[in-house]
């Protein structure tokens, strides 16, 4: 009988891992549907910078609240997940609570998992109240319809239940010790359960045996399940934050790119010595890339990565000044939008045996409109504002770059400007001689 | 008094055989506009009383490219930017001072990679390291105890981290330095970055200057102080729009240490 349930569990357990690593194998190939972008050096302050934003949680209490109530739930899912590993191994051995000849230190583990899961309860009912009764504003705009509302709240309860299940699992246990049943020895703390099992000893043994296994099983299969449910959601940010941060751009905020491959473009232009009809030298011909992007595959890796690293907190779209103002720009649905359209690739191309069918579709105009994009003042507050370092920014600009570059296709005001640029050296049609006038005035 | 400024050009210095210690980035707005030629001005008085040797491109500088590099034409901007790079590498320029955190950015973050690299500062910046120096003095006099409130640029605040050299400055003027609601790293945009200076704005249910003036008037501020000719012009607009101009006023950071020394 027990073989039985070991043989069950190891399958189970098999087929959590298994499905979720087809699912990161997938993800990873979606990733690098992007451009290459070299992003390795600097490897102490990129290690810095993770442990900072991702790890420390640095930029989450900018907004106290929030930040700490979301310190609770991270450091307890982090730390409670330590008794995964107890279970994993009670499960394939048959064993039980294995690890309490720890004695002492068990008891303290156990003890502070069982304060932690309490209250992460507690935040976790906070944030629920945040976003379904308070109703605060950024979790209120028309990219969080739908689906996006259901995932916040589906991963909430998923938390609390969860949670419920490890104290119920601990509350039957300490009832069965202290009744003396056998395989229940006396191991652990149990601070929060010890109230609810007073409430469920007088069920009997039998009964408390059932509901430890009931809970002790639902508990770790809720736990694949949830482990499974991050790559439909949002709440993939748990492992992307961290090398999401580690690859964050460590410029100055203020410093954008410059492109490549308009610098040997340009170089040639001003080369008097250059031949503009030249044929390219041998191995020197490269696919001539487009300029900027117009869908997913036009971005780099890191931005794709970005896209799936965002958890919509919408810290960005209300920091955003076009945003405050009422403009149609939401960073929140930018990044929303290169991740949907990825997803849409990526599917595209599963279902293709591996190569992408032309769609019809792309991520300008039948996601994100051209409203939205020449909304952007790139004041920088969305990529200061994200706790894990995401930079929407750098897409709004490099879809710029194709709407100038490779459709003409910016207002006419600032094409205007443009001309005065090319034509005086100045955004107003001034003279370029006239540069010193205000030296006489 | 305007004829009494000194302006040097390199193309003046270098037929004298001299070299300036620093380049003054005017930059378009600083060169053309109206407003921002006063801020100009005021600098240059300051540099003249601290006997700053410095010196202007004059009719050689040219836009450094930066509202094409963010309206998205990478093209535009590299060209602007390789031509002014011939220009600062002909006379062999070291260091820049500018008072467009704009200008500022792009030679600072944006020329490097393409062949130009100077030590770039703000003016704001400069005019601290004047007063550390003990080059310029300054007294607080008329701006003494007056509510003034900085508003920062996105380009030298959360751009480039500099948030404590005009502040410096203000507190220099024995003024009382208030803060809006939103600033420093949250600093909110006067609406004017990433060439939206040149188009109208996107439909919406107000403009960004109006709301980034509101927060300058919630901070009950007497003179609300720039470090950027774009930002002065917005806010300038925005007191005017609510009908505040006798009360606010809206000030660079040089035209407050000019101001205050009578220059």
């Amino acid at each position: 009988m027990n073989y039985v349930s070991q043989i069950v569990f190891a399958l189970v357990l098999i087929a959590g891992i298994g499905y979720f690593a087809a699912n990161l194998k997938r993800l990873i190939r979606n990733i690098r549907l992007g451009r290459d972008l070299e992003r390795t050096d600097r490897k102490p302050e990129r290690w810095k910078t993770m442990i900072l934003v991702a790890l420390g949680q640095q930029k989450m209490v900018v907004r106290p609240i929030a930040g700490i109530l979301h310190i609770i739930v991270y450091v307890g899912f982090i730390i409670i997940n330590i008794e995964v590993i107890e279970i994993i191994i009670d499960g394939l051995f048959g064993t039980h609570r294995v690890l309490s000849f720890l004695g002492g230190f068990y008891d303290f583990l156990i003890g502070s998992f069982e304060i932690l899961a309490l209250l992460v309860i507690v935040s976790v009912v906070i944030f629920w109240i945040r976003r379904n009764i308070i109703k605060l504003r950024r979790f209120l705009f028309s990219e969080m319809k739908g689906w996006p509302k259901s995932d916040a709240n589906i991963i909430l309860y998923f938390e609390v239940v969860l949670m419920v299940l490890f104290l119920t699992m601990n509350a039957a246990d300490y009832s069965l010790q202290q009744l003396g049943s056998e395989h229940y020895q006396q191991a652990g703390a149990f601070p929060v359960s010890q109230y609810l099992s007073n409430l469920i000893t007088p069920l009997g043994e039998s009964s408390l045996i059932l509901i430890e296994r009931s809970a002790w099983w639902l508990h770790i299969v809720g736990i694949l399940i949830f482990l499974n449910y991050l790559y439909y959601s949002k709440h993939l940010h748990i492992l992307l934050a961290f090398p999401n941060t580690w690859f964050s751009d460590l410029n100055p905020l203020g410093q954008m790119n410059n492109m490549e491959s308009v610098t040997s473009e340009v170089k040639l232009m001003m080369d008097p010595e250059a031949d503009p009809y030249a044929m390219p030298e041998e191995g020197d011909e490269q696919d001539v890339a487009k300029f900027g992007a117009s869908d997913v595959g036009d971005l780099n890796w890191v931005q794709l990565m970005n896209a799936y690293s965002c958890t919509e907190c919408g810290r960005c779209t209300s920091e955003c000044p076009a945003s405050q103002t009422g403009k149609k720009l939401s960073p929140r649905k930018i990044m929303m939008d290169t991740r949907d359209r990825l997803e849409e690739v990526g599917k595209n191309i599963d279902a293709n045996n591996g190569v992408f069918k032309e769609d019809g579709k792309q991520l300008l105009d039948d996601y994100i409109t051209r409203e939205e994009l020449w909304a952007c003042t790139t004041c920088n507050a969305c990529v200061e504002a994200c706790p894990v370092n995401i930079n929407p920014l750098s897409i709004i600009v490099d879809m710029r770059r194709f709407l100038v570059m490779e459709q003409s296709a910016a207002p006419m005001e600032l094409n205007n400007m443009m001309t005065n640029i090319e034509n005086n050296a100045a955004p107003w049609p001034y003279n370029q001689m006239d540069r010193l006038n205000w030296r006489n005035e | 008094m305007s004829n009494s400024i000194k302006v040097p050009t390199m193309a003046e210095l270098t037929a004298e055989g001299k070299i300036p210690d620093v380049l003054f980035w005017v930059g378009c707005a600083g060169s053309f506009d109206d407003r921002a030629k006063k801020i100009t001005k005021a600098f240059v008085k300051l540099l003249n009383k601290a006997s700053v040797n410095f010196a202007v491109l004059g009719t050689e500088e040219g836009c450094t490219g930066d509202p094409a590099k963010r309206a998205g034409n990478e093209m535009l901007f590299q060209m602007q930017a390789m031509s002014n790079i011939e220009v600062l590498n002909s006379y062999e320029i070291k260091k820049i001072v500018t008072s467009c955190p704009h200008c500022f950015n792009t030679i600072k973050n944006e020329y490097p990679s393409l062949g130009g690299q100077y030590q770039v500062v703000h003016h704001t910046q400069f005019l601290r390291s004047l007063l550390e120096e003990g080059k310029l003095t300054i007294e607080g006099g008329k701006y003494k105890g007056k509510r003034i409130t900085f508003h920062d640029p996105c380009y030298l605040g959360r751009g480039n981290n500099v948030y404590q050299a005009p502040r410096e400055l203000i507190e220099k003027l024995d003024a009382e330095l208030v803060e809006m609601k939103s600033c420093k790293k949250r600093g909110l945009c006067c609406g004017a970055g990433g060439a939206q200076m040149f188009k109208e704005a996107e439909k919406g249910d107000k403009e960004i200057n109006i709301a980034r003036t509101e927060e300058a008037m919630d901070s009950k501020a007497e003179i609300i102080a720039a470090g950027c000719p774009f930002c002065n012009t917005m806010l300038t607009d925005g007191v005017k729009s609510k009908e505040k101009s006798t009360s606010i006023k809206v000030m660079d950071v040089a035209e407050l240490l000019a101001d205050a020394e009578d220059l």
